[in-house]
């Protein structure tokens, strides 16, 4: 070995080892939807602000990738540096210690812009656990052309007697195109998702004041009934196995006169691929004049776990990912209707995203949906559409197995109701909520 | 058992088996052409056959979103490494079991299957536990082995069976001319049984590609193979029929074309002593 | 050839192999063991402790244990018996003459190469969905509803679709045994005036019987811990339609995160498999020798 090689090999080799030194390599976990797609898409922002820091992305479908962080989390694994979680586990995992506060997030990442409601659910004791990238509740979509052949007009705020009314006259079936959409799927962030917000509607609730389930009252029984006859006399067949990503697949071939579902679906409804891009109206979703609306409240949120490394190079990347600068920086590179919605005040008083049609709607949305009040009559627990409570996914996931198999015609409603009620009173006496 | 047969029956025959295979292949076919359309051709009524507007979209698109390469060498790692540790753990137990056979021998293959029977999510956590305690998780290192010894007892049926075929004198009559056991195994019992080790090695190169639920939980980045590929274009927001087939396409497409050059020695690896 | 020496060498070389699928087999199994009788819940670390007999108690008394174990027998029943019955009617159709016979193999074999997730996937989404997938526009194109395969017909929608992922493996192992068969057999049978079902139920069948216990066997094995197609298309529903004891399980480590009542459906799991081993052995075991 000659000496300029040796020379050449020992430079090459402290050249490697100082940019090891200087580069922090953070992995991110995140679901695979449109929003944190893009985000990937502009991380030459990041590198060029952080050139310290390198991201190596998990992507997965939100299932596995619940499955995966939840797992981690939970045995201290350690793997991930940055999680993307929801509404529901940001208390929860709050409250066990799991996560790392945001509190002391730089002073331009401005705290207070962000949605009240939002950061509300984001909050455990004062402490801000993670960071919202973007927010949802959900709210009626429906076709504008078919309801004026209908000779209908949707009200801004239209109650369930509105949504059934309009259904009947939109559905006609020899042409494929059903009146209403719904989630039929079973799973706790599917169906129930959607029933539980619309049960608030209803004035029913899962738990009283005790944690007694609430499935054998008579409000219960209203909302599951008029869903099924919503479902079964306008609605698609086979609504069993539909999602979020069905009915939407159905509502941008042009198969749907309603979808009551989330806010973020409202852009791609009337995105590239829809064939109704430009039929499509928005409401609020729908009550019952009992005070409060049919909606829910949820946001993909950014937070560090405790069991990080590096929390410090975390901390920089949440805050480039979820400030106002963000935002910004998405409006001039994939216009505004793209920018992530729902977390930032600022965003709604801007007068270049008013222009978005479904702007207003998503933030009356999002602003009429509590999660520390969800429902009519008290509760002992936190969440719209969900009960923050550990035990909520298994539970969720068994009533709407149930609820599933009503809409599949396999029980009646009046049987699925006394089989969630059982099963659920079961499972809060096995985890101690009642005696 | 091929015979020759009269030119009409074999034109029959000839169609009757062209349908039933492609018939059998349609629905890997039906996601390729879908792969080439656009997403709004792709849910189409009635469905189209030969789309109006083909398109690489798809392609570029899902090859822009993820780092394919990195997968894909991590299933080739993982997939080839596990095989070619298992034929070396499995080489020296199978030949045991096929020369000198005892009472338990057949048990003992029994047995080895049998450790297959515990359903995969029962042992998820404590295997996790396992993984990470030992820093074998989302290391190659780690799924190597893990596929590995899912697959050992597969391995050593399969090499069993071929070495069964092989007549015992052949080997004897070495071990006259004085070579030593490790030379019995490596320079007369392995060339001769060549073929058979080379199915094996390509069934379980297979069997390990498509694994996909362990190679998604016991790894995050560096080690995530194509099934992770998958998991992260199911499932989104949005039309998705065509990129899904796009990604699918080019998840088994390796595989595949593995698999089309290597049928003969296929159509030998899956016998399991069905051939005598 | 067994001396003594040999003899000890053989063990010597099993060893590595019996010794590694020890561990492998009886850590995670001592482990379930213990977590089957702990409350043990991911997200509620901090209630732990002993509970006896409580989460087995729980699996067996659970509304849809019997469907599940019933499920788990029919998926494994169904797709061997078409996987067995297909399979031989296309080896004994692919092992004529015909041309291009190398590329009829490979597009038969093409469903063995395909991811079980993506199988599964594809057969949801391109075939089986009630509005867009091929199956709706076909039966419209007859003017009739479209069958609702996952929602009305759960159960046998997931077997179709295992045992298309299943039937080339079925077909390859038949196809090959078919292949050693000598012709003469058959050509002088065929001499004797034997009809082709007489051919085929005396020469050829009885031919194929180990073939046949390979596939049941192997089979078998892989069937008893499928959930994967089931979470793709079903979900296990509607209702508890189509849940069958892996995917029960599933659902308790995964969706509850209730590692304790998991871990007893595993070890009941195991105890099931057992039982249906027993079975197989006794009713097949003598075909394996040879």
């Amino acid at each position: 070995m000659t000496l300029t090689t040796r020379a050449l090999l020992g430079a090459s080799a402290l050249a490697c080892l100082s940019s090891w030194a200087m580069a922090e390599t953070i992995t991110v976990a995140t679901v695979n939807n449109g929003d944190m797609v893009r985000m990937q898409g502009l991380m030459d922002d990041f590198k060029a602000k952080h050139p310290d820091i390198d991201v190596q992305w998990v992507t997965l479908e939100e299932n596995v990738l619940r499955q995966n962080v939840t797992t981690d989390i939970a045995t201290g694994g350690g793997q991930y540096d940055v999680l993307t979680i929801g509404t529901y586990e940001v208390p929860i995992w709050g409250k066990q210690g799991w996560l790392v506060s945001l509190n002391d997030l730089p002073e331009s990442y401005d705290v207070n812009d962000l949605l009240p409601a939002i950061r509300g659910g984001l909050t455990v004791d004062g402490n801000l656990y993670a960071a919202p990238f973007y927010g949802e509740s959900s709210m009626v979509m429906y076709r504008k052309d078919l309801m004026e052949a209908a000779g209908l007009t949707m009200p801004e705020a239209p109650t369930w007697a509105d949504i059934e009314k309009a259904a009947a006259a939109m559905t006609d079936k020899s042409k494929e195109q059903y009146g209403i959409c719904l989630r039929g799927k079973a799973g706790w962030g599917e169906n129930m998702a959607f029933l539980t917000a619309m049960s608030n509607s209803y004035g029913a609730r899962w738990f009283d004041e005790n944690w007694n389930p609430q499935f054998d009252q008579p409000e219960w029984k209203a909302t599951l009934e008029s869903y099924l006859n919503l479902m079964n006399n306008y609605g698609p067949p086979g609504a069993s196995n539909n999602g979020f990503n069905e009915n939407l697949t159905l509502f941008q071939q042009g198969k749907c006169g309603m979808w009551i579902d989330a806010t973020v679906a409202a852009s791609f409804v009337t995105g590239k691929d829809s064939t109704v891009a430009d039929k499509v109206g928005f409401a609020l979703a729908p009550d019952n004049g009992l005070g409060k609306r049919g909606n829910w409240l949820w946001a993909w949120s950014l937070a560090i776990p405790t069991s990080s490394q590096k929390q410090e190079a975390a901390k920089a990347f949440i805050d480039w990912a979820t400030n106002k600068d963000y935002l910004a920086l998405v409006a001039s590179k994939e216009g505004w209707a793209n920018v992530p919605p729902g977390t930032r005040t600022s965003l709604y008083e801007n007068p270049e995203y008013a222009k978005v049609p479904f702007a207003k709607m998503t933030l009356d949305s999002i602003n009429s949906a509590d999660p520390t009040k969800p429902t009519v009559k008290p509760v002992p627990y936190v969440g719209v559409q969900f009960v923050a409570i550990p035990e909520f996914q298994g539970l969720g996931t068994t009533v709407g197995e149930l609820f599933s198999a009503a809409l599949a015609g396999q029980k009646s409603a009046d049987d699925a109701l006394a089989e969630a009620q059982a099963a659920v009173a079961d499972e809060m006496k096995a985890a101690g909520y009642i005696k | 058992m091929a015979r020759a047969l009269s030119p009409r029956r074999r034109l029959l025959t000839t169609i009757a088996a062209w349908f039933v295979a492609l018939l059998i292949f349609f629905p890997v076919l039906w996601m390729l052409i879908t792969s080439f359309k656009t997403e709004a051709s792709a849910v189409a009524s009635p469905p189209e056959l030969f789309s109006a507007d083909w398109t690489f979209e798809n392609y570029t698109e899902v090859w822009a979103r993820s780092d394919y390469p990195r997968f894909f060498w991590n299933s080739v790692v993982i997939s080839i490494g596990s095989t070619l540790l298992g034929l070396a753990i499995a080489i020296p137990a199978a030949w045991s079991m096929a020369f000198v056979p005892t009472k338990r021998t057949k048990d003992l293959l029994m047995w080895m299957l049998s450790t297959k029977m515990m359903p995969a999510v029962a042992v998820m956590i404590p295997l996790y536990l396992v993984f990470q305690r030992v820093g074998l998780f989302d290391t190659k290192i780690g799924l190597v082995l893990a596929l590995m010894l899912m697959n050992l007892p597969i391995i050593v049926w399969m090499l069993y069976t071929y070495f069964r075929e092989i007549p015992g004198e052949i080997l004897e009559a070495a071990r006259m001319d004085g070579a030593s056991l490790w030379n019995e195994i490596v320079y007369v019992l392995t060339p001769m049984a060549v073929p058979g080790i080379a199915s094996t090695l390509l069934l379980n190169v297979i069997l390990a590609w498509n694994e996909a639920f362990w190679t998604i939980t016991l790894t995050t980045t560096k080690a995530a193979p194509l099934s992770a590929f998958i998991a992260s274009f199911s499932a989104p927001q949005g039309l998705f029929y065509a990129k899904l087939s796009a990604a699918s396409t080019m998840a088994i497409a390796p595989i595949l074309i593995l698999g089309w050059f290597s049928q003969k020695q296929l159509v030998r690896g899956l016998t399991f002593g069905a051939v005598k | 050839m067994s001396t003594q020496s040999t003899r000890l060498a053989a063990r010597l070389m099993v060893a590595p192999s019996v010794i590694l699928l020890f561990i492998w087999m009886i850590v995670p199994l001592a482990m379930t063991l213990y977590f089957s009788f702990r409350l043990y819940r991911l997200l509620s670390p901090e209630r732990t402790g002993w509970v006896g007999f409580n989460n087995y108690i729980w699996f067996l008394n659970s509304p849809d244990f019997w469907l599940a174990i019933w499920n788990t027998l029919a998926l494994v029943g169904g797709v061997l018996v078409i996987t067995v019955v297909l399979g031989t009617l296309v080896a004994l159709l692919i092992d004529q003459p015909v041309k291009g016979q190398g590329v009829l193999r490979i597009l038969v074999i093409a469903p063995f190469f395909v991811m079980p997730p993506v199988a599964a996937s594809i057969w949801e989404n391109l075939f089986m969905h009630p509005q867009n997938g091929l199956f709706a526009a076909i039966s419209r194109g007859f003017g009739a509803q479209p069958i609702l395969f996952l929602e009305q017909h759960p159960m046998p929608s997931v077997i179709a679709i295992v045992a298309w992922e299943w039937l080339p493996f079925a077909t390859l192992i038949l196809l090959t045994a078919l292949q050693s068969l000598s012709s003469e057999q058959i050509e002088a049978a065929e001499m004797d005036g034997a009809s082709a079902f007489s051919r085929f139920r005396y020469i050829i069948l009885p031919h194929l019987t180990r073939a046949i216990t390979a596939v049941i066997l192997i089979q078998t094995i892989f069937l008893l811990g499928i959930f994967g197609e089931i979470y793709t298309t079903t979900q296990g529903g509607p209702g508890s339609a189509s849940t069958t004891l892996p995917y029960m399980i599933f659902k308790q480590a995964i969706v509850a995160k209730d590692i304790g009542r998991a871990a007893a459906g595993g070890i009941i799991a195991v105890i099931l498999a057992n039982i249906v081993a027993v079975f197989l052995m006794r009713g097949l075991g003598k075909n394996l020798d040879a």
